[in-house]
């Protein structure tokens, strides 16, 4: 790429055939059919009604007047697998092969909505059959996800049809290095990863920190269980990571970026991989790119399976082939980071955010969320609720909106309990907190956490202090034991819950997992251990009476645990 | 040293094993990207393999080993022709994975960490596979996800992996 005209150019070309696709009709193709490609629509097997659809295009004939395009997640994971018809933006659920004919010959052909296959809003008479009118969308606002509806994940022209690299563009030909870092800095972006620090003010650290060369590093090691957002971007919208990423090495000078992917996603990384090929090609990574002077790669890292190398420290070392145990800070990452040079590390969905930010604007973003947290979060649904799936709210949106409005409430009448947010590290929300507006410090302050942004459902059926137990289980089968209260204190915690949920509780067990948990809160060495006793903390905080229940009654209400005679 | 699965000689393995050292030969950094590719050839990481990547890369054996060892995704003795990869993030969890592991443990005879006697299948627990709404949900192969399972689909699903 050498200069933005070029890019206005292949643009302004693209946008001609992406014009269905917003709603207005063309004169020489009658449809574009958007097949969800994601991770679950892929598991419910969205291939074959696609390959299905094709045949049934062919033995109509019209088979070069409509396309079919598998994009990345969009989000209504449980309806699976979902597509979307333009120019008239229907919406179709639970898609089966034998669907694909009616699709094409009554809706394609005949402009008749094919209404078996239309989503209702549980209880209402009448289908919804267009996407923007379903609650489970129209709630919802998109900058993280903006792509994943409309554009192929592996077309490099559909990502720059829809702006993409005109942020990369404007921070080449338009702005100072510094101006990009005060506009990050101004929209008040904070780390989506769970820390939630201030993203402009890392990337200003490193940009002002002495050592050469610099590196910029995402951190897509999801390993929050019950978390699938990154995925989503990573699979749905790849390059807005490698735009994301190439402004910070602008920003900060550097030129040598990696990405940390899981190797539990392997679409991820093979989607990520080709979009890094195709953006070489175009000149947008490698040398003096828009004739700017300025150098950019990446390179992909797969992770081995190791929910600490989610720490940052630890994923450091882990890239440069290493046990992925994290050590202590300072020095930080901005000062010394891989290879012990000045690095910037982000997740998967705060480089989402930033081609966005440049394009916009800082005063944009800054005037969506709330006072502290700024812009947007996604959160994956999931657990004992109707709609699961992928969702992108602005911070300050309340848990019930989440949960009754986006999510349509819990299925079978059961009632909600509570919602676990931040994963292992973070903890459970109860039914009295629903209508509290998330953000970073609402979270913290109930005793859970942002997290990376897993949403876990749970109703009447769920023992809390089984899920406490899963949570410690998960902790200790996890620590890499570098640090004694991480390594012991959590291993001693598992033991107590291990024997209260199995009828052998004593007196005072709750006592001691308070006192466990708060000296391992205020001594382990990382992220991991330091959060590691917050489920059972906020547990016991809100659902005290069920771990009583356990050790005084032997009872287990929600009847998961089993105790011996 | 083993023969390949795929029923060349022992030799041709040393020689794509070597291939794939060659990428990183003497870059210690490299040393989880060729362990991977490693396993992915040879189905699992016996002592013959750590200790000609070590050599390769210029690393010790200790350290091949520690971090052989401290990832997941890495395994010291053969596994089964195909894995099966309970997932036993939180949303399965909530919504039985217990069950799943329990129906594998009746179908298969072997736990979660074990290989059948005729090698036909390993089971596996893993930390979130990310397909939480087809919860509860197992993949098969790394690629294959069975999702929204109920015990007494297993054995059919099985059925479909010789």
């Amino acid at each position: 790429m050498k200069s933005l005209e070029e890019l206005a150019k292949i643009k302004a070309s693209r946008r001609e055939t992406l014009k269905i696709r917003e709603g207005i009709p063309s004169t020489t193709e009658k449809a574009h059919v958007m097949m969800c490609g994601g991770a679950g629509c892929i598991s419910s097997k969205c291939n074959d009604v696609v390959e299905a659809m094709q045949a049934s295009l062919t033995k109509n004939g019209i088979a070069d007047q409509v396309q079919i395009i598998l994009t990345g997640c969009m989000g209504p994971c449980d309806m699976g697998p979902v597509a979307i018809v333009y120019p008239d933006s229907t919406f179709y659920r639970r898609l089966k092969p034998k669907d694909a004919d009616a699709i094409v010959e009554e809706h394609i052909m005949k402009g008749n909505l094919v209404q078996r296959l239309l989503y209702r809003t549980p209880g209402a008479k009448e289908p919804t059959p267009k996407a923007a009118d379903i609650d489970l969308f129209a709630k919802q606002q998109k900058i993280v996800l903006r792509n994943n509806f409309y554009i192929d994940p592996t077309s490099i022209e559909d990502y720059i049809a829809n702006d993409g690299y005109a942020a990369l563009g404007k921070a080449l030909t338009a702005m100072t290095p510094a101006e990009v870092i005060e506009e990050v800095k101004k929209s008040g972006l904070r780390g989506r990863g769970g820390a939630g620090f201030n993203a402009g003010m890392k990337w200003g650290f490193a940009a002002n920190s002495k050592g050469t060369p610099k590196y910029v590093v995402c951190n897509g090691d999801e390993g929050d269980p019950g978390a699938f957002m990154d995925r989503s971007v990573l699979e749905g919208d790849p390059h807005s990571i490698i735009e994301g990423m190439a402004i910070c090495g602008r920003a900060i000078g550097a030129e040598q970026g990696y990405v940390y992917v899981r190797a539990e996603y392997p679409l991820a990384i093979e989607r990520l991989s080709y979009a890094i090929d195709k953006a070489r090609e175009y000149g947008l990574l490698g040398k003096n790119i828009f004739g700017a002077g300025f150098n950019f790669d990446i390179e992909i890292r797969i992770g081995a399976g190791a929910f600490v190398c989610g720490e940052e420290t630890a994923l450091l070392t882990s890239i440069m082939g290493k046990r992925g145990e994290p050590r202590p800070r300072p020095p930080f990452p901005a000062n010394e980071g891989v290879w012990a040079k000045p690095t910037v590390l982000n997740n998967v969905e705060t480089w989402a955010n930033v081609a966005e930010i440049i394009l916009k604007g800082a005063d944009w973003y800054s005037g969506i969320g709330t006072a502290g947290s700024k812009g947007t979060k996604v959160f994956a649904l999931a657990g004992r609720i109707n709609n699961t799936g992928i969702v992108e709210v602005p911070m300050g949106t309340t848990l019930r909106e989440i949960v009754y409005e986006i999510g349509g409430g819990i299925p079978r009448k059961k009632a909600f309990k509570a919602v676990q947010t931040g994963g292992p590290s973070g903890g459970c929300i109860p039914a009295e907190q629903l209508d509290t507006p998330i953000d970073f410090e609402s979270l913290t302050a109930l005793g859970a956490m942002m997290g990376s942004g897993g949403m876990i459902v749970m109703d009447e059926d769920t023992c809390m202090v089984d899920i406490a137990k899963f949570f410690m289980d998960f902790i200790v089968d996890e620590s890499c034991g570098k640090c004694s209260p991480c390594r012991i204190g959590t291993k001693r915690m598992l033991e107590i819950l291990e024997r209260i949920t199995t009828g052998k509780g004593k007196e005072g067990d709750i006592e001691l997992l308070l006192e466990l948990g708060e000296t391992i809160k205020s001594t382990a060495l990382c992220g991991l251990g330091q959060t590691a006793s917050n489920p059972i903390l906020s547990t016991i905080k809100y659902f005290r009476d069920e771990y009583e229940a356990h050790i005084k009654e032997n009872k287990c209400a929600a009847k998961v645990c089993e105790f011996e005679e | 040293m083993v023969a390949c699965a795929c029923g060349c000689g022992e030799d041709e393995l040393t020689k794509q094993l070597d291939k794939v050292i060659d990428e990183y030969r003497g870059q210690p950094s490299g040393l989880i990207q060729v362990l991977t590719k490693a396993q992915n050839l040879i189905g699992y990481l016996p002592l013959w393999v750590q200790t000609r990547i070590a050599k390769g890369l210029g690393v010790s054996l200790q350290e091949v080993y520690g971090v052989v060892t401290f990832y997941a995704f890495f395994s010291l003795i053969p596994r089964g022709r195909h894995k099966i990869a309970v997932c036993a993030g939180t949303a399965c969890y909530v919504k039985g994975s217990k069950t799943v592991l329990k129906a594998l443990r009746e179908v298969l005879g072997v736990k979660a960490g074990q290989t059948t006697p005729d090698s036909r299948f390993t089971v596996e627990v893993v930390r979130c596979i990310g397909a939480c709404g087809l919860a509860p949900a197992m993949i098969i192969d790394g690629k294959d996800v069975h999702g929204r399972l109920e015990p007494e689909q297993i054995s059919g699903i099985l059925e479909q992996y010789a």
